[in-house]
């Protein structure tokens, strides 16, 4: 199926973000990651599992009227790393984003590891996962050094 | 501020000179010589979990070199069960001393106290993680065992999945080349991501549950109590708990100069009847606990040893 039949899953937006390339199956991740919950006011569309030629399958993801910004699509770097974000701006895109990972993910999600000192939710120090590998992504907790399950991860953000 | 909370911490050639420095100060800490290098400074001994020989040497260690110490005391009679953050006890009490020496059950409390002070922080064991300055006291006894760190072939066993001080150890062990053996029950292996760790500064790690196999080998054996109040419940302790138990009879083809040691505290690992062999070092190594905290102190304090301290000390 082409690019074009994917996108017109669902209706072109006139202002917002639009969020390409999440692996299949993610999106719902994404939008707890964006804390995009059902209580907004703002439309969201998502298709989910369309063939892709560069992955196979992926979800797609259409926020009405809400720009998303860059620190808000870092967190993306746990499950969508390789997701194209564009900004749009009167039916076109004015902007083009990329994910960055950053080489340490800040106050992002809780480390998953039980005995860990962060999970007292009254210590005040930022939560901090250090980035160990890229491809594929590890991540350590920075105070106790355990190896994050990114799967768990999801469950922890903050 | 740094601090000592992983053997990451330390570079190999730090770890020379502070053991170099530990060396110089075998007299003082035997009582032999008073040499009050730390005077005027002051240790708080935070140590919110159970410790005899970690709190005792610290203590020792700092009022040996004429400092002073503060201790947290009892947790049960502290604001700890009040509710208070460990991020708020750090800050009260780095206003009251120049170092910190911590003991805490949470993985990694001491980070995250090191990134919460202004004093340095020694980390005295931080739940299943790290216990880095019973690491240096470990390639303290070696060092005068063997002569050397490298190259030797080190064998842990017993606790490895919760032991911290078998955790630090094999990473310093393996950054001076020296060749591990990991003896434990399967429900006891060394953590996933230390192995890992090892195996990228290219060190060759052999898992068994055969420790009597590997003893002819040996140039040290580091035995590990089984820790039952790290288990999550009573029935996987007991399915592990005596699985192993080392006797003199099990050390008749030894190396001559193969050493044993242990943390301590011993349940029923290593039995009375090797105290007497010539391979038993672990109440040595529990006395190098002094000397190689006050080394370490000294050089997080930025205080130099001095090369000859007995032309400074004062003979007692």
């Amino acid at each position: 199926m082409s690019q074009e039949a994917n996108m017109r899953r669902v209706t072109a937006i006139k202002n917002g973000t639009v969020i390409d390339h999440v692996p299949a199956g993610k999106a719902l991740s994404v939008l707890k990651m964006l804390g995009i919950e059902g209580d907004m006011s703002n439309p969201v569309s998502l298709v989910m599992n369309v063939p892709s030629k560069k992955m196979g399958g992926k979800d797609i993801i259409k926020v009405e009227d809400r720009e998303l910004t860059q620190n808000e699509l870092d967190r993306l770097a746990l499950v969508a790393p390789d997701a194209s974000v564009a900004i749009i701006r009167a039916y076109s895109v004015a902007e083009k984003l990329e994910i960055n990972l950053t080489d340490e993910v800040v106050n992002v999600a809780r480390c998953t590891f039980s005995n860990c000192i962060t999970t007292n939710p009254r210590e005040p120090l930022p939560h901090r996962l250090v980035v160990t590998n890229r491809d594929p992504l590890e991540l350590r907790c920075r105070y106790c050094g355990k190896t994050q399950d990114i799967e768990a991860l999801v469950d922890n953000l903050l | 501020m740094p601090g000592l909370i992983t053997m990451d911490d330390l570079t190999n050639d730090e770890i020379i000179s502070i053991l170099d420095d530990a060396e110089k100060l075998l007299p003082v800490a035997k009582g032999e010589l008073y040499l009050p290098l730390l005077q005027g400074r002051i240790l708080g001994n935070l140590f919110f979990e159970p410790s005899t020989r970690t709190r005792m040497s610290f203590e020792t260690a700092m009022k040996r070199l004429g400092g002073d110490v503060v201790n947290l005391g009892d947790v049960k009679t502290s604001s700890v069960v009040k509710g208070e953050t460990l991020f708020d006890t750090i800050q009260m009490v780095d206003g009251y001393t120049d170092i910190i020496a911590m003991r805490h059950p949470r993985q990694g409390a001491a980070q995250y106290a090191c990134d919460s002070a202004r004093v340095p922080i020694l980390n005295g064991g931080d739940g299943a993680g790290h216990h880095p300055t019973q690491t240096m006291l470990d390639l303290f006894t070696i060092r005068q065992a063997h002569g050397t760190l490298e190259g030797l072939n080190v064998v842990l066993a017993g606790d490895l999945r919760y032991g911290r001080t078998v955790h630090s150890l094999s990473h310093a062990l393996v950054r001076f080349g020296c060749n591990v053996t990991f003896a434990s029950p399967d429900s006891l292996r060394m953590p996933e991501e230390i192995v890992a760790d090892l195996k990228a500064h290219g060190a060759e790690v052999v898992e068994t549950d055969d420790l009597l196999g590997q003893i002819g080998n040996a140039d040290v054996i580091y035995m590990t109590r089984i820790q039952k109040e790290r288990f999550p419940d009573e029935d996987e302790y007991a399915k592990v708990a005596g699985a192993y138990k080392l006797q003199a009879s099990d050390l008749d083809g030894a190396k001559a100069d193969m050493i044993i040691m242990h943390p301590l505290p011993r349940v029923d690992e290593i039995h009375p009847s090797v105290d007497s062999t010539r391979h038993a070092r672990y109440f040595e190594q529990a006395f190098n606990g002094v000397v190689a905290r006050m080394a370490l102190m000294c050089w997080l304090l930025g205080v130099k040893v001095p090369e000859d301290v007995t032309k400074e000390g004062v003979v007692l």
